[in-house]
Formats: structure tokens, C-alpha cells, sequence
């Protein structure tokens, strides 16, 4: 019995690769923190540039939220920060309000939302939770981490131009993002939105393909697909989508490029500007919608699925009892996963496309919603009869339910191509977007930071500051963005400027009002986060190895986890990773959780029927392996 | 010296939080209660319980007073998808309220209690599989009436339908009538000349365009099928008519079209809602530059027998522009002959 203990007890017999856990070369400056190529720096550089993006993006829509809740103010105040934005008159110019539209939805959907979540926690946890030294390949991941990072400056630099950055809305529809004439933003702030898109599509496919291979390969012993953590088949998943439809918006941003400055009439047919008519004939316009869409789409899980995947991991580990349904997750984020492909044009019903093939894209639509909706009835389940620990990360992924359900109702009725004739490019979507993507997602961001800041940086977050943040987040989301469905349902147009040159829009003054004061006060919350974040880096509290008593591999490695992740040898994995409240685990020792490296022959009182089989399976296996020794 | 104070004040109020943080930080640490689950987690189970309900009431409260902004339809497919949203609205609610009751009622209920053990459930094929089928069920049943509603409206547009041209710039709509004869002349993009007055390109060679006529508002008659056809000469554009429940992308180089039924004139409505200044309007929903926000043309619905006088009483475009007679295409390609042929002399010449 003893030997088999140990045998079992996690003892790699990988020595070659054990051995680069105990090297302690002395790294520079440089090569730790800059160019390093370990991917949890790498993950906290991802992190640290999203949250600096999402303070960008989220001031773009104070500005914004203002010029829509008092349209009458004056902002000279801004002056400094807008420059030739305002008028002389103080107020916001037109084209800088889409310009920053645009921008703010550039930013939060690929920067903040693809970048900052999937690249900081796939980067952070992947090798950490499938027991890895560190990614496939090192090198590519930081090659990632800088094409992101060239991607970001060249956008930023955009806000800088002269004309402005690009000004077509986030997804750049030509012909108005193809013709300069159009609109100041499409002459060289265009240009430099499709370079900083290739070189940030770049990043995200090195990232992606380094994900893939690095959950396939190098799983520790012991760890099947069977037992991944959800959080891994969430970013397993999403690398997966993003490496199938990334490079399709290349290609769409390459021909974009092309009928901008080569003279190719991809997207471009029958135009009149400037007092002549144009050379282009034949294009099409709505092939341009076609490609960026069938990225645009899977985007929108690119975005939610690490979220989701956090989210399992935190309900479960935090309600102190298994996910509910753990085969039916994997399941549906697989359905997930698979129909994203195929619901594209939904965002097009009204484009002029075949009406036939609206409707069927209509079936396909409402078809992702069953397992959207099983997701959710299973995050409720886990709860029922939890013992639950609200730490901030258990509010944020309670949060990201609720959000998830009230957003993803309202797809019900915007995929309902009927529905969607008046409803189309009305604040309703934005409304619905906000809720299930941005807020969603955001809340998936902020639950995973709260619940792996102990492990990235050693210390703890002050928890009241992260409870405070919390309630003023989620009532914040819930006031901003609940109201503009009945703004949507009265059809105001988004992306304008102002609606008062209609009749029928000039109603709601009051209630864009109030949207706007709650957005304000909503971002100028989140700077308790900002600080509970810094501080908490230099001056939390210390943290224990395993702070929320879970049950993944991460939080077998010590506080601060090196190059290599663990010091000694990797661990192996026996169990699924939510064994939590397992009967009868008092009787061997264990509290009310037993953490995937506790193999089965230390818990012989709680392990189920289909367990001892297992186990006894191991033991026939460990014979036969001592027998050949000998 | 206002700015100074603001300044001052923001820095106390901001030290003030500075100092309560610490304070609560550093009596935590005293205390040493961060090791367990103390009060912070009674209170926000209790809030995971308050809040929703606040959120809730507020939108009780609110939902009928938004209701009054709502635009009435006057359309007769509109009465249709009108319907269905409110039935979809209705469907999609409950399911909202349900599962979000679910979620922050268990929440509350099973928030942690010393000694209490969660339970080890983790697995139910039947309660998966129905809420499975359930979800799939009501999905299924949405998707039918939203698909017969979508397939009677994207019909193939009536013979008979009243036929107006929609052409969308930056930043007007424009609007052509095909005259007596009920149909449109040609057009071409290259036609378009606006120092000259030609700005939707109509190709005036093509004898159907002699009795065209463009008109500053969009009259159309109540109770018979319009069918709208529209287009773009420079950017995307969307015509959103918010009444009717239209709405369709134009596109440059890809004309489009809907058509529908208006059911309720513009006198008719402006009784209905007591207000003498009512007019349906004319928007774009696909963002096409700085005017965007103001792409406005106003729709006038009247009875069929007024529509036919007013009609009868425009001019038709050439009448008031005799200038373009004869006007079209062979004659540009005449005159870019002419100018290749001249641009190739001048050239020889210089070569020469």
C-alpha cells in the first residue's frame, strides 16, 4: 500500500522536464519583465494594458454620454483633453462624436474585451490549470503580447492625427470607411485602424494557436479532457473560434485596403463624391458585412466565453459544490461554439439580402439560444443548496449571470427577423449588446481578476472596496443600459448625434439625462477598483497559497510562482476539479474540498462507485509498473 | 479660484475615503476576522435579495410612464410585428423574471452557514433534458410566427403597388415619382451631376423618364400596397420610416426594396394623438458621416383620391428643366469620346 501511495502521490517521471523548475538563473530587468517570455508575466502584461484600454474606452463614452444627456452643454471645460474636437462654440463636433463611438467600440470589443480577458487569463491560467511549465511555445506568446502592444500604439496614435481616427462606426462598413471624401476619419486615421487590426489579428492568432497546442499537448498526468477545468475548454474553445475567423477579417480588411489605396473595386460600385462619379463599379458593399461579420459574430463569444469559463470555476468554487451539469457545460460551449459560425447574418436581415436567407438564419440564431439558456439554468443549479461565500469574484460571476439572462432575452426578440425590421441598429441592440457582451464579459474580466489576484501578484485585494465596486457596477449597468431598451422600443437610431431633429425622437430628454449621470457615476466607480487593484499589488495583505480553498492545479504552486511554475515536480491529476462538499471527505481527512492532485487511494471513504473502479484500474496498472521495476 | 475649490474638495473627500480604507483595513487586520466568513457576507446576501427588488420596482414604476413615448404604428404589417414584440416581450419577461429570481433567491437562501454542508449534486439527466426541450419549445414556436410574419412582409412586391424612388445621400433623402406612366426612366451613376441639377442620374434618353417628377415631401396613399425603391449614390444609408415598421439599407451599386401598407393618413393620426403638428418622418439608421443624425423627410399619408389629385398636380422634372431633354448615356459616351480623342491629340501634339 505504501509504495503505491507514492507512486500515485504525483511523482513525474518526466525528469528532463522537472529539471528546469529548479534552475535559478538570475534574469535582467529586461528579460523578466519586458521581454519575458513566462507566461504569467505575459498575462499580467495582457491585464495591465486591457485595464489601461478600458479606462480609455470607458471615458470616450462619458464624452459621448454627455453630448446624448445635455446636448446643450458646454465642454471648453474638455478643451484640453479634446483639442479641435469641440467647436468654438464648446460642443462636441459631429464627426468627433462618431469618431468617438468608433473608437470606444474598437477599444472595448477587441482591446479590452478580446486582449485584455482572453490574453490575461488564458495566458495566466492554462498552463497553471492543466499542470504545464509554461506555454507551447514562449517565444510566440510574447511575440503576442507585442504585436497587441504595437496594435494598441498604433491605435492610440491614431486619436492624434489631424483628420481624426476612423469615424465609420466599430465596424468600419465601406464605402464610408473606403472614401476619405466621406468622412475625415477614412482618410489616414482609417489607415492606421486596418494596420493596427492586422497587426492586433496577428497577435491574437500567435496567442491562439500557442493556447490550442498547449491544452492538447501538455496536459499533466492524469488530466483528460474529462476533467479540464471548464476554464480551460472555455479558452480552448475560444482560441479555437479565433483562429477559424480572425483571419477572415483580415481578408476583409485587406481588400479594404486594397479599394482604398490601390483602386480595386472590392466593396465599391456606382459611388458619386465629391461632384464626380467614381471609377468603381462592380463591388459590393455588402460583401464587406459578409466577411467582417462572420468574424464579427464568433467575436461576440471570442469575448464571452473566457467569462463564462471564469465564471464555473468561481460559482462552483465559492457555492463549495460541484457545476452542475459539468458534461452538459462542456456541451453546450462545444453547441456554442460550433453554431457561431453560422449565425452571421443575422446582424444583416435588413441589408437587402435574400429574404430566404434571412429566415434561415433566423432558425440558426434562435437555435444558440438553447444552450445559452442551458448554460444559465446550470449556474443557477450550482447555487441551489450552496453554502455560498460571496467573495467579490463570487458577486461579479453572480453578476455576469444575471446580465448574461437579461441580454440574452432580448436576442430572442433582435434574432426574430420580423422583430428586427424595427428594431435594427435602434437603441434596443445597443442596449441588448451592452448587457450580454460588454457587461457580461466585463463582469467575467473583473470576477477572474478579483479571484486569481492572490495568485498573480501574491497578495490579496481588499475585499470591501471589491464589494463596493461590485454593488456600484451592477446597479450602474443595470440603470445605463435597462433604459435604452425603451428608448430603443420608441426607435432611436444609434450613432447619432443628437435626436432632436425628429419629432418623433425628442422625447426621453429626461431619461438620456439620466443614462448619462449614471454612466458617469458607474465609470468614476470602477476607480475603486483601480485603486484596490495598485495597492493591493504593493500593499495587500499577504496571501495563503490557496486562498479560496479550490481545487485546481494553480493553487498548488506556491504565493509567488516562478519561471517553470512549480519548484518541484509537477503534480498529477486524479480526480475532476469540483470536488467540493464531497460526502463523507471528513473521513479522510479533508475538509469540504479535495483538490484534483489527491489521488483516489488517500480518499477511499468518499470516492464514488465509477471512482473505485478507477482507482482499482490504477492499482492493476501501478502493479504491473512495480513489478517491471523489479 | 472656482476650479481651486473643486480641486480642494476633491482631495479631502478623496483623503477622507483614503483614511476610511485604511482605518477598516488595519481594524480587519486586528480584529483578524478576514479569516472568517463574518457579517460582509449576511449583508450582501441581504442586498442580493434588496436590490433586484429595487431595480425591479423601478421598472413597474417606469414601464408605463416610457410606454407614452412609444411610436403608434400605422402600417398593416407593423399591427403584426407589433404584436408579436409585445408576445415576445411577454414570453422573454417571464423567462427573465424566473431565472433571475432563481439566481439571487438562491443566493440569499443558501449564502454560508457555519456547520451547513453543501450538497454533492452535480448531475440530473432529466432536469437537463427538460430545460432543454423547454427553452427549445418556446424558441421554436417564436421562430414559426416570427418566420410566417418575415415571409408575408419579403413577398414578392404587388403589380399594382404605388412605386416611389428613394435615393439617399450625404446628407438628404431624395424622392422620385415615375409619373403617369407608372414607371421609372433609367438611371446611371455617372449621369449624376449636381452643379447641373441631375442629382439622381437619370438617364433622360429613356422615353419613361419624360413624366418622372421629384417631390419634397413623400406622399403616399393610405390603404394600397408602396412599394419603395431605394438606393444610395455615395455611402450606406438606411431608410427608416418608425411609424411603419420600415426599414431597409440602401446601398450604393445594389438597389433594394420593401414594400407595405400604410393604414392610417397623417390627419388620421394627428386627431388620434391630439396633436395638429404630427408628420411621419423619414430617418437613416446606417451611420453616413456628420449629417447623420439629420437625414429628415417627411411622409404625408393621404386618402387614395387625394393622392391622385396631388399627383396629378406635380410637374414632371423635365418640364421645369428642359435643359436635360435628350440628355443620357450615348450622349457621355459621346462626349468622353470627344474628350479621349482630344486629350490623345493634345498629347500627339506635345509629342510632336
Amino acid at each position: 500500500m505504501a509504495t503505491e501511495t507514492n507512486l500515485t502521490q504525483g511523482v513525474s517521471l518526466d525528469h528532463h522536464h522537472d529539471d528546469h523548475g529548479h534552475e535559478h538563473h538570475e534574469e535582467s530587468f529586461i528579460s523578466k519583465y519586458i521581454f519575458s517570455e513566462d507566461h504569467k508575466m505575459i498575462g499580467k502584461q495582457f491585464l495591465i494594458t486591457g485595464i489601461i484600454w478600458a479606462f480609455f474606452g470607458g471615458a470616450m463614452s462619458v464624452i459621448f454620454r454627455l453630448q446624448l444627456g445635455f446636448p446643450d452643454m458646454e465642454l471648453t471645460f474638455l478643451k484640453p483633453f479634446l483639442g479641435h474636437w469641440l467647436d468654438s462654440a464648446g460642443k462636441l463636433d459631429p464627426n468627433y462624436y462618431l469618431a468617438l463611438v468608433t473608437m470606444h467600440g474598437t477599444i472595448m470589443v477587441f482591446f479590452v474585451l478580446t486582449a485584455g480577458l482572453s490574453g490575461t487569463f488564458s495566458n495566466f491560467l492554462i498552463p497553471l490549470q492543466i499542470g504545464a511549465r509554461d506555454m507551447a511555445s514562449g517565444f510566440m506568446n510574447m511575440l503576442s503580447y507585442w504585436f497587441f502592444f504595437a496594435a494598441s500604439v498604433v491605435m492610440f496614435s491614431s486619436l492624434f492625427l489631424d483628420t481624426g481616427p476612423a469615424m465609420g462606426g466599430w465596424v468600419v462598413y465601406p464605402p464610408l470607411s473606403a472614401l476619405p471624401e466621406a468622412i475625415p476619419g477614412s482618410g489616414a486615421g482609417m489607415t492606421y485602424w486596418l494596420i493596427s487590426m492586422a497587426l492586433f489579428i496577428i497577435s491574437t492568432l500567435l496567442g491562439g494557436i500557442n493556447y490550442i497546442t498547449t491544452v492538447i499537448n501538455m496536459r499533466t498526468k492524469g488530466l483528460s479532457f474529462s476533467r479540464l477545468p471548464l476554464t480551460i475548454w472555455a479558452f480552448f474553445l475560444t482560441a479555437i473560434i479565433g483562429l477559424l475567423s480572425f483571419p477572415v477579417l483580415f481578408a476583409a480588411a485587406l481588400l479594404l485596403i486594397f479599394d482604398r489605396s490601390f483602386g480595386t473595386s472590392f466593396y465599391l460600385s456606382e459611388i458619386y463624391m465629391n461632384g464626380e462619379p467614381l471609377h468603381n463599379q462592380g463591388g459590393s458593399a455588402i460583401l464587406y458585412q459578409h466577411l467582417f461579420w462572420f468574424l464579427g459574430h464568433p467575436e461576440v463569444y471570442i469575448v464571452l466565453l473566457p467569462a463564462l469559463g471564469i465564471t464555473s470555476e468561481i460559482i462552483a468554487t465559492n457555492s463549495r459544490k460541484p457545476i452542475f451539469g459539468y458534461r452538459a457545460m462542456i456541451g453546450s460551449m462545444i453547441g456554442i461554439a460550433v453554431l457561431s459560425f453560422i449565425v452571421w447574418a443575422h446582424h444583416m436581415f435588413v441589408t437587402g439580402m435574400n429574404p430566404f436567407l434571412g429566415s434561415i438564419f433566423m432558425f440558426l440564431t434562435l437555435i444558440i439560444a438553447v444552450p445559452s439558456a442551458v448554460k444559465a439554468f446550470n449556474y443557477i443549479t450550482t447555487l441551489w443548496r450552496g453554502n455560498i461565500i460571496f467573495t467579490p469574484a463570487m458577486l461579479f460571476s453572480i453578476g455576469l449571470v444575471s446580465v448574461f439572462i437579461s441580454g440574452g432575452v432580448t436576442g430572442i426578440i433582435l434574432g426574430n427577423n420580423a422583430l428586427d425590421i424595427q428594431l435594427h441598429d435602434t437603441y434596443f441592440v445597443v442596449a441588448h449588446f451592452h448587457i450580454v457582451m460588454g457587461s457580461a464579459s466585463f463582469f467575467g474580466f473583473m470576477a477572474g481578476v478579483y479571484h486569481w489576484f492572490p495568485k498573480m501578484f501574491g497578495r490579496m485585494m481588499d475585499e470591501k472596496l471589491g464589494y463596493i465596486h461590485f454593488w456600484l457596477t451592477f446597479i450602474g449597468i443595470y440603470l445605463v443600459f435597462f433604459p435604452m431598451h425603451y428608448i430603443g422600443i420608441a426607435g432611436f437610431p444609434r450613432r447619432y448625434y443628437s435626436h432632436t431633429s425628429f419629432d418623433a425622437f425628442s422625447t426621453f430628454t429626461d431619461l438620456n439625462m439620466f443614462i448619462s449621470v449614471a454612466a458617469i457615476v458607474t465609470f468614476l466607480g470602477q476607480t475603486t477598483f483601480a485603486f484596490n487593484f495598485i495597492w493591493s499589488i504593493f500593499r495587500g495583505r499577504i496571501a495563503p497559497e490557496n486562498p479560496w480553498n479550490s481545487n485546481t492545479l494553480e493553487w498548488t504552486t506556491p504565493r509567488l510562482p516562478g519561471h517553470g511554475n512549480w519548484p518541484g515536480k509537477i503534480p498529477h491529476v486524479y480526480r475532476w476539479p469540483y470536488d467540493y462538499s464531497k460526502p463523507n471527505a471528513d473521513k479522510d481527512g479533508f475538509t469540504d474540498f479535495i483538490p484534483q492532485h489527491i489521488p483516489l487511494s488517500q480518499t477511499p471513504h468518499s470516492n464514488l462507485e465509477h471512482e473505485n473502479e478507477i482507482m482499482n484500474d490504477q492499482y492493476v496498472e501501478d502493479d504491473l509498473k512495480i513489478n517491471e521495476q523489479k | 479660484m472656482n476650479a481651486l475649490f473643486i480641486g480642494l474638495a476633491t482631495v479631502l473627500i478623496l483623503s477622507i475615503l483614503f483614511l476610511l480604507f485604511r482605518i477598516q483595513s488595519l481594524v480587519t487586520i486586528v480584529k483578524g476576522s478576514h479569516q472568517k466568513v463574518g457579517l460582509s457576507n449576511k449583508v450582501n446576501g441581504a442586498l442580493m435579495l434588496i436590490v433586484p427588488i429595487i431595480l425591479l420596482a423601478l421598472t413597474v414604476w417606469y414601464s408605463p410612464i416610457a410606454a407614452k413615448n412609444f411610436l403608434p404604428v400605422a402600417s398593416e404589417h407593423g399591427i403584426v410585428t407589433d404584436r408579436l414584440f409585445w408576445i415576445s416581450i411577454t414570453v422573454v419577461s417571464i423567462m427573465f423574471l424566473i431565472t433571475n429570481a432563481g439566481l439571487f433567491w438562491f443566493a440569499y437562501r443558501y449564502q454560508y452557514k457555519e456547520g451547513r454542508q453543501a450538497s454533492f449534486f452535480h448531475d440530473n439527466t432529466r432536469l437537463e433534458v427538460f430545460w432543454t426541450i423547454v427553452p427549445a419549445v418556446i424558441m421554436a414556436l417564436l421562430v414559426f410566427f416570427g418566420w410566417k410574419a418575415w415571409s408575408d412582409i419579403m413577398t414578392e412586391p404587388p403589380k399594382e403597388a404605388v412605386k416611389i424612388e428613394i435615393m439617399g445621400k450625404q446628407f438628404a433623402w431624395q424622392v422620385r415619382y415615375p409619373g403617369k406612366d407608372k414607371e421609372f426612366g433609367n438611371h446611371d451613376f455617372r449621369l449624376i451631376d449636381d452643379v447641373a441639377g441631375n442629382e439622381f442620374g437619370i438617364d433622360f434618353e429613356d422615353a419613361k423618364s419624360e413624366d418622372d417628377f421629384l417631390a419634397r415631401e413623400l406622399y403616399i396613399p393610405k390603404g394600397q400596397p408602396v412599394l419603395f425603391k431605394i438606393r444610395a449614390r455615395d455611402v450606406l444609408h438606411s431608410v427608416f420610416a418608425p411609424h411603419f415598421r420600415v426599414k431597409m439599407d440602401a446601398v450604393p451599386g445594389m438597389p433594394t426594396h420593401f414594400h407595405f401598407v400604410p393604414n392610417v393618413t397623417t390627419e388620421e393620426m394627428r386627431t388620434k394623438l391630439n396633436n395638429p403638428n404630427f408628420n411621419y418622418e423619414l430617418a437613416c439608421t446606417e451611420v453616413c458621416g456628420r449629417g447623420h443624425f439629420a437625414m429628415k423627410f417627411t411622409i404625408i399619408v393621404v386618402e387614395p383620391e387625394e393622392y391622385n389629385k396631388w399627383v396629378a398636380e406635380q410637374t414632371p422634372f423635365l418640364e421645369t428643366n428642359p435643359q436635360f431633354k435628350g440628355k443620357g448615356l450615348s450622349d457621355l459616351r459621346k462626349k468622353n469620346l470627344a474628350k479621349k480623342k482630344s486629350a490623345k491629340e493634345s498629347k500627339e501634339q506635345a509629342s510632336l
